[in-house]
Parts: structure tokens; C-alpha cells; sequence
């Protein structure tokens, strides 16, 4: 796929001079200079190959971008920028209307809701294990909350219909209507006791982006000096306080980072949410609603679709690229940042 | 004054750092949960029919014939199929990406290769499937290939590579970088040929790095779902080769999980309990190989 055959001058490496010029003696020996140059050119070839490769990694993107862009050009044509703003979706009205702005919504809700569980809970988990953890401890508690990540998106997606989902049904959703009734976000409609809601999607996710945020903020906060700590604590302060002002304060930039990259991957998970979140192309206007994200929208409805619809939904993927690739030069600007700070701190 | 203050701190203190203590434990129990329910609906599903037959066609118990428990035989082979050809094709591409990646870092396509690279890893996965279904869309209806539709298993392999390159080239150079460049010059100064210093040398004292890395990505690939909805499709049919739809472990799941007959249900359970497993044992291997070659630190 897409290897441009070696450029000139891509052999021409400064290293292997080494190899390639000897001092000029009239070649007393034949045999030498023959091997001599069958490891050059074995060098051009080996270079050309690994040239190809990098080739790949520059094309592949360049590829998707034009791919995904023409298969969504039927739909940006026809519907605009309105794609962005309309509420409907339906391939069978006689003037066909895709719009995007519900998926848009469920997408943007649901990790965010994410984030608002997850930051706290990783992030909390994190300063025990970097700050407070003994050493015998911290490894192995470390290393099974890492483990989480290592779960397929799909079994996450399982467990979530069958534990989750009957729990929220049964459980926290009478919960929180019951006190939180009074505000429309966790208003009950009719046809939303399913248990399959934003809120599930959301739960999942929270779980899902745990690992990411925990290793990444623990790393954060170990890169802080122990002289932080220690000016804190010499002041009299508590362990806690001396947390906050020290590692917490020193970390910040690192464990935002951290959540912009939890934020990122919450975004793009698809299986999980298509099997929680309920499936509805309605507005969900409380948490407890069935809806539907970008990513879902397109598991579901992708093996289905022809034509204009086909390309409605590739153009939902070009909306989701965009966010995902947004969120990501964003944490990883963040990260880069920490990186210098904790080089520069040390 | 003081000491009621002084008691109050001490009080908030230790409710904080308590609460980032049970922290901890929530952040536990998800696993555990998980680990716990795939073990009690699947371990009952691996028997040697899990193996060797098929899911059960529809069947209709009120009429009195008993569903057979049927089995995830293709699925098993489907995803080995699709992710051994993915990493066929991944594998060679992204180890001699990574070599590209350190190895010529000087020259100009580096920066760009590593940068893309970077950027195809935080595109999420349904995208890619998208994507890869999009380019063998055009080459099917452009009539270059017809021995294959758009939706089959090399489509589904081809996404799964492309997931899998960008992953594999970062990871290898990495494990290159950490390979110290006096072990280079001393190999090029004794008249080594480059090729010679990078395959023999350079990639050889990397290995643990480079395998752990390839390790990791052929497992993400075997989890990944998303993509092959799109571009492999499902069957619950024999499959010969990858030419038609193909079913996969993951893919199983997804379309179990909604249930209908009972058994399907379970063969879902079951093939999850397989692929959690699976991705487990990789995952503990490679952080203690890795562990093993990088002096134990975990952070």
C-alpha cells in the first residue's frame, strides 16, 4: 500500500562512510571490494525497505483523510453545514434528512459525565498510590488497575447489559430520581425506566478511562521533587495539605493532561456505549434517557445503509475524527509540557 | 484557640487521604466485578462443543425439541485468521517503521512518519473501520477485485493492520532508543554494514522490547471490535477462507449479547470469559518480561 520507490539521496546516509570509502589503493584485492560493495548495496536496499515502511506511516493517515472525506462528500454537499444543527435522522420522509446535532449531544455528554466520575476516582486513587502506598503495595495495586485497560471494549460492553444496566434499572436511577427528581436532567419520561440510558453509557465509560487517567497522573505526580513535599510538611502542614500544595499543585498541568487523554479515548469508544446507551435517535434531554453518540450511531447503522445514508454516517465519523483529533494534540501539548517541567524540576 | 483548629485539620487530613484510600478500592472493583460475572455465565459454556461446533441455528423449545448447546468453533477461527494475516502484514510494516523511526531519525521523512503515527494511534477505531471499508468500497465497485466483496475477512484484517502499524512502529522505536548508540559505532567502526549493525546488533539487544510491543498489539487487535463490525461482517456459518463474511470472537459477543435464544447467550458469556483470559495473561506477561529486562520499575 502506497510505497514510493526510494527517493534519490534516500541511501545516502552520513554513517556508513565507514564502510564505503576506504583509502584509495588500487585494488589489490578483488574479492574484498566485491563484498565490500555487495554491503552497500544491501545497505541501499535495507534503507529503501525501511524508507517504504515510514512511507506507510506517513500514508496511511494521508489515505483516510481522503477516503473519508470522499465518501462523506455526497452528504456535506447535500445538507451543509445544517448537518452540524439538525435534530433528524431519517432515511424514509421523501426528502431525507440526516442530521447530526443528537449524536453530537450524546457524545459530548456522555464524556463528560465520564470525566466528572472518572478525574475524581482515578485521580484520588492516584495520590494514594503514588504518595501514600507503601512500596510493597503500590507495584501490584498498580499494575491490576492497569489491567482494566487490557479488558476488550466489548466485554466492558457485555458486563455493562447484564450487571450494570438491571442495577441502575432497579437501583440508582429510582435513587436519584427520588432526590434529584426536581431538576429536568434527571427527570423519569415515559419510556426510560429501561436502565439503558446516557447515564449507563456514561458509568461505563467513567470505568473504561480509569486506567488511562490513574497511570498517567501517577506518573505526574511521582515526577514531583520530594523538596515540595518536604517544604510543605517542614511548614507544618498535614499530610493532606502537604499533598495539595506539593505534588497535587506541582502535577496540575500532567493531570490535566491526563483527563484531556481520558476525555479522548471516552469520545471514540464505540462497542461499550452502543450496548448501554440505549439506541434512541431522540434528543435526551435527562440523563436517564436512552440516546445515542457518534460512534454508536455508526455501529448501528453502518451494515444497513446505502447511498446518501451511507455517507451521512461516514460524515458523523468525520466529526468524530475531528473532536478525537482535537482532544488529543490538546492533552498531548498538555503532557508535553509536564515532561519539560518535571525534566526541568528533577 | 489553636488546638481545636489544629484537631480539625488533622480531621479533614484524614478523611481526604481516606477517601482517596477507598478510591482505590472503587477503582477495584470494576475488575473484579467483571472477572467475576464472565467466570459464573461462561465457564459453563467451554466444553469441548465450544470448540468444535457452531452457534445453534433458531430452534424452537416449546415445540419440544431442545436447543443443542452448539459451540463458537469459526469465531475462533475467524479471529485467529484475521489477526494472524493483520500481523502479517503489521508486523513487517511497523518493526520496519520503528527502524526507520530511530535508526534514520536524521532523515527528513522521520518527523513527519512519527508525527502521523502519533496521530493515527488517537483515531478511534470505528473510524479506521470506516476507513478501510471505504477503500475496498471503491476497489469492489471500480471492479478491480471480484473474487471478494467489501465486507470480508481480508477487509477486516487490512482495518485490523492499520490499527495495529502505527502501534508497533511506536513501540519499536522506543525499544531501539533505549539500545546505547556506543553499541552502533562499535559494530560500524569494526567494518559491520549497516543493515548488518541494525539487524544483528541493534535490534537484537532490543528484542524483549520490540517482541513485548508486537505482543501488546496483536492482542489490542484480537479485542477490537468496532472495526470489524464494519469490515468483516458476521456469520454464524462455516467459513472457508477469508474470501465472505467472517465471524470473530468479539465480534460474536456483540451480536449474542442481545440475547434471544438462551444458549447464544451463554456461548456470548463464554467467549468473553475466553478473550478476557486471553488479553489477561498477555497484558501480566509482557509487564513482567518487560519488568524483567527494565530493572522492576513500575510507576
Amino acid at each position: 500500500m502506497g510505497e514510493p520507490p526510494a527517493g534519490p539521496g534516500a541511501g545516502e546516509a552520513p554513517l556508513p562512510k565507514s564502510a564505503g570509502e576506504s583509502p584509495p589503493t588500487p585494488s589489490p584485492e578483488p574479492p574484498g571490494s566485491s563484498e565490500r560493495r555487495r554491503a552497500r548495496w544491501a545497505d541501499e536496499a535495507f534503507g529503501a525497505f525501511a524508507l517504504a515502511a515510514a512511507a506507510t506511516l506517513v500514508a496511511l493517515p494521508v489515505l483516510l483523510v481522503l477516503i473519508v472525506g470522499q465518501d462523506a462528500q455526497a452528504a456535506i454537499v447535500r445538507f451543509g453545514p445544517a448537518f452540524l444543527i439538525g435534530r433528524i435522522w431519517d432515511s424514509n420522509l421523501p426528502p431525507v434528512t440526516f442530521g447530526a446535532s443528537t449524536f453530537i449531544a450524546g457524545t459530548l455528554e456522555t464524556s463528560a459525565i465520564a470525566l466528572l466520575i472518572g478525574v475524581p476516582l482515578s485521580l484520588g486513587g492516584a495520590v494514594f498510590l503514588a504518595e501514600l502506598a507503601p512500596d510493597w503495595l503500590r507495584a501490584p495495586v498498580a499494575s491490576v488497575v492497569d489491567l482494566l485497560a487490557a479488558v476488550p471494549s466489548v466485554v466492558f460492553g457485555l458486563w455493562g447489559l447484564y450487571v450494570l444496566v438491571p442495577y441502575m434499572r432497579t437501583s440508582v436511577d429510582p435513587f436519584l430520581a427520588k432526590y434529584l427528581g426536581w431538576s429536568p436532567l434527571f427527570a423519569e419520561h415515559a419510556g426510560s425506566q429501561s436502565g439503558a440510558s446516557i447515564l449507563t453509557a456514561s458509568i461505563i465509560l467513567a470505568i473504561m478511562i480509569l486506567p488511562t487517567i490513574s497511570s498517567v497522573s501517577r506518573e505526574a505526580l511521582r515526577a514531583t521533587p520530594d523538596s515540595q513535599r518536604e517544604a510543605a510538611l517542614s511548614l507544618g502542614a498535614t499530610r493532606w495539605e502537604a499533598t495539595r500544595l506539593g505534588p497535587l499543585a506541582y502535577a496540575r498541568t500532567g493531570i490535566f493532561g491526563a483527563a484531556v487523554l481520558g476525555l479522548g479515548r471516552a469520545m471514540g469508544e464505540t462497542m461499550a456505549v452502543t450496548m448501554t446507551v440505549g439506541n434512541s435517535d431522540n434528543f435526551a434531554s435527562s440523563l436517564f434517557d436512552p440516546g445515542q453518540t457518534l460512534s454508536s450511531k455508526i455501529a448501528i447503522n453502518f451494515g444497513n445503509a446505502v447511498g446518501l445514508e451511507r455517507s451521512a454516517l461516514v460524515e458523523l465519523g468525520l466529526i468524530l475524527m475531528a473532536l478525537s483529533l482535537l482532544v488529543n494534540v490538546v492533552a498531548r501539548l498538555l503532557l508535553r509540557s509536564m515532561t519539560r517541567i518535571g525534566k526541568a524540576g528533577v | 484557640m489553636r488546638p481545636p483548629k489544629r484537631r480539625r485539620r488533622r480531621a479533614k487530613s484524614f478523611v481526604l487521604l481516606g477517601l482517596c484510600a477507598v478510591a482505590v478500592l472503587v477503582m477495584l472493583a470494576p475488575l473484579a466485578s467483571i472477572l467475576y460475572t464472565c467466570f459464573v455465565n461462561g465457564a459453563g459454556a467451554i466444553t469441548p462443543s465450544f470448540f468444535l461446533k457452531n452457534p445453534p441455528q433458531a430452534c424452537n423449545p416449546a415445540a419440544g425439541a431442545p436447543c443443542p448447546q452448539g459451540g463458537v468453533a469459526d469465531a475462533i477461527l475467524g479471529t485467529l485468521l484475521l489477526v494472524g494475516l493483520a500481523s502479517a502484514i503489521a508486523l513487517p510494516v511497523g518493526i520496519l517503521g520503528g527502524i526507520y523511526l530511530s535508526e534514520f531519525s536524521e532523515r527528513p521523512l522521520a518527523r513527519p512518519a512519527r508525527f502521523l503515527a502519533d496521530v493515527m494511534t488517537g483515531i478511534p477505531s470505528i473510524v479506521i473501520g470506516v476507513f478501510v471499508f471505504g477503500i475496498f468500497y471503491f476497489v469492489a465497485q471500480e471492479g478491480w477485485i471480484s473474487t471478494f466483496s467489501a465486507v470480508s475477512g481480508y477487509t477486516g484484517a487490512v482495518a485490523l493492520a492499520v490499527i495495529m502499524i502505527p502501534v508497533v512502529a511506536r513501540t519499536c522505536e522506543e525499544s531501539l532508543r533505549l539500545v546505547p548508540t556506543s553499541i552502533r559505532e562499535a559494530s560500524l567502526a569494526l567494518g559491520i554494514p549497516r543493515h548488518r549493525t541494525i539487524v544483528r546488533i541493534v535490534l537484537s539487544s532490543a528484542r524483549g522490547g520490540v517482541l513485548t510491543g508486537a505482543l501488546l498489539a496483536v492482542a489490542r487487535a484480537g479485542g477490537e471490535t468496532a472495526p470489524l463490525l464494519l469490515t468483516a461482517g458476521f456469520t454464524t456459518g462455516s467459513i472457508f477462507g477469508l474470501s465472505g463474511w467472517t465471524p470473530s470472537l468479539p465480534v460474536l459477543i456483540y451480536q449474542f449479547s442481545a440475547g434471544g435464544e438462551p444458549n447464544t447467550t451463554q456461548l456470548a458469556w463464554g467467549a468473553a470469559l475466553m478473550l478476557v483470559l486471553m488479553m489477561l495473561v498477555i497484558s501480566v506477561g509482557a509487564r513482567l518480561a518487560l519488568r524483567n529486562r527494565f530493572g522492576g520499575r513500575t510507576t
